[in-house]
């Protein structure tokens, strides 16, 4: 195999772990800013340097490790902390008008301006 | 009276806003772990704080109560509820497991020389994971479970005289 190939494949190698490498390290950060340091006054893990937020640090780095996925991370954590540990949380019985109520505004919002607006055409 | 449709909104909203008010503001905003009781442990995996031996839920089951602490020599709050765990070493029905939390094995030992040993396992959590396991975050916290390994009890912070009163009358049911 001539030297030239071999530069080729081994830059191909490289690269692929370097992307992966990066695309860990992006879901690392992503899982640590959704994750509330409970011990802090309105931080992130990623925010925060304390010692509870350091050892969440390295159960997420050592569950993205072992190839639990983002889902199976934060259900882990929920079980051991509930909810309140993550800033998104799942969607259920007892939140579920945090989740539409956004979705109401926009629709009650928009039909009481449409009726305003309709009510002054009608003047 | 007719109360037009944009009063009727303005009102329904104002009281809304005030309702979300009412509802947060009387709302305990502090973390507490209520949720974790009536929960079973698992995957417990202490470290001896001697040698290398593992306690597991094996030898959790054996005990009747297991109440679990977790302490640190550099935690001063954790000198104040000493006294309280030096009460309990007798007390029937209850095992003491004291889980030192990121601390330093020579001052963890000179702690418990200087104040009296009061468990009767000691393990280590040099970086802490053990920790998450069991829902802490922050010490000292101790933990009161059954044969069972059902959680009955987290207390946050240092063992008070009431928790101590609750700890014994458990015990004691049994």
């Amino acid at each position: 195999m001539n030297i030239k190939l071999k530069a080729l494949i081994l830059l191909f190698i490289f690269n692929i772990n370097y992307v992966l490498a990066q695309n860990s390290l992006v879901e690392k950060n992503e899982i640590f800013k959704n994750l509330r340091c409970l011990i802090c006054q309105g931080q992130s893990v990623a925010d925060s340097n304390s010692e509870f937020a350091q050892t969440i640090k390295l159960i997420v780095t050592e569950q993205i490790s072992n190839g639990k996925t983002e889902k199976e991370i934060y259900d882990f954590l929920i079980e051991k902390y509930g909810d309140w540990i993550v800033y998104k949380p799942p969607f259920n019985k007892t939140n579920f008008l945090l989740w539409f109520f956004p979705y109401l505004v926009l629709i009650f919002g928009g039909l009481f301006i449409f009726l305003t607006l309709k009510k002054r055409v009608n003047r | 009276m007719k109360i037009s449709f944009t009063k009727l909104t303005i009102i329904l909203l104002i009281l809304f806003i005030m309702g979300v008010f009412f509802v947060s503001l009387s709302k305990d905003s502090m973390y507490n772990t209520k949720n974790l009781v009536g929960k079973k442990l698992n995957n417990v995996q202490l470290k001896s704080f001697t040698d290398d031996k593992i306690i597991s839920e094996i030898d959790l089951i054996k005990n009747k109560f297991t109440l679990i602490n977790f302490w640190a020599s550099w935690c001063t709050p954790c000198q104040k509820e000493h006294p309280f765990l030096l009460s309990l070493k007798g007390q029937k029905n209850l095992h003491l497991i004291g889980v030192n939390f990121k601390d330093n094995k020579n001052n963890a030992e000179a702690f418990l020389k200087k104040l009296g040993d009061p468990y009767h396992y000691l393990a280590r959590d040099d970086n802490g994971k053990q920790s998450i396991n069991f829902g802490i975050y922050g010490i000292p916290e101790s933990i009161l479970i059954d044969e069972n390994l059902i959680i009955i009890k987290k207390f946050i912070g240092p063992l008070s005289k009431a928790d101590l009163k609750f700890i014994k009358e458990k015990t004691n049911e049994y």
